[in-house]
């Protein structure tokens, strides 16, 4: 009885953490961003709300907008 | 033989979409936004995607200002429509764009590609340019040679 009542909280904990992981993942891909890489490697990611991101995101619509006419 | 860098763009290009299935549209321009070669049908389209792609490298530029700061090479935009992917060397930027959610890494390694056969082939032109032109002259200098010998 004890081990069946342990197997069902693991269940329930691991459903839980996937679901935790799949909703933050979803978040973080569907949201606006720029990506900025430079020529040793690094990369400055710039999300819509920061005073860059907002910047040039406009300008990428644009030129997103401008490819499909 | 005079090299034609719009055709090396355009085969360029071409090969682009052929490997990338991931890109929808791509454009190759001078640094400056003047079209070289575009996969869109409508000129001013090319235009307009190009200008806007130079613009946001530029823009892109000022995020790290500072003297020494090392120089921006790839930018993407990604927007809940789709994404806009631009890359640059010393001479020329190539711009895509693709659905929402593309596997970044794969779109920039393509693009990368692109702009390197690019360069090798206008490096291959303008040295076979070069090489006709020293057997040119040197044909020349013999005809004279064997002209004043023979007078």
């Amino acid at each position: 009885m004890k081990a069946r009542s342990a197997v069902g909280l693991l269940a329930a904990g691991a459903a839980l953490a996937g679901a935790i992981v799949f909703v933050r993942t979803k978040s973080a891909v569907e949201r606006e961003h720029v990506d900025v890489y430079f020529a040793d490697g690094s990369m400055v990611s710039l999300e819509s709300g920061s005073s860059d991101g907002d910047r040039l995101l406009p300008l990428a619509r644009r030129a997103l907008a401008a490819a499909r006419g | 033989m005079v090299a034609c860098p719009r055709m090396d763009a355009a085969q360029a290009l071409a090969d682009l979409t052929e490997i990338s299935a991931q890109i929808e549209a791509a454009v190759l321009a001078d640094h400056d936004g003047s079209v070289v070669a575009s996969t869109l049908a409508d000129d001013g389209a090319a235009k307009s995607f190009a200008e806007a792609a130079a613009e946001l490298l530029a823009a892109a530029d000022d995020v790290r200002a500072e003297p020494g700061s090392e120089p921006l090479v790839q930018v993407e935009g990604a927007s809940l429509d789709g994404s806009v992917f631009v890359a640059r060397d010393d001479r020329h930027l190539v711009a895509a764009v693709t659905k929402p959610r593309p596997t970044v890494g794969l779109v920039f390694y393509d693009l990368k590609t692109c702009l390197r056969m690019l360069e090798r082939e206008e490096e291959a032109k303008a040295a076979k340019a070069t090489k006709t032109a020293t057997r040119r002259r040197t044909t020349k200098k013999e005809t004279e040679e064997a002209e004043s010998e023979s007078s």
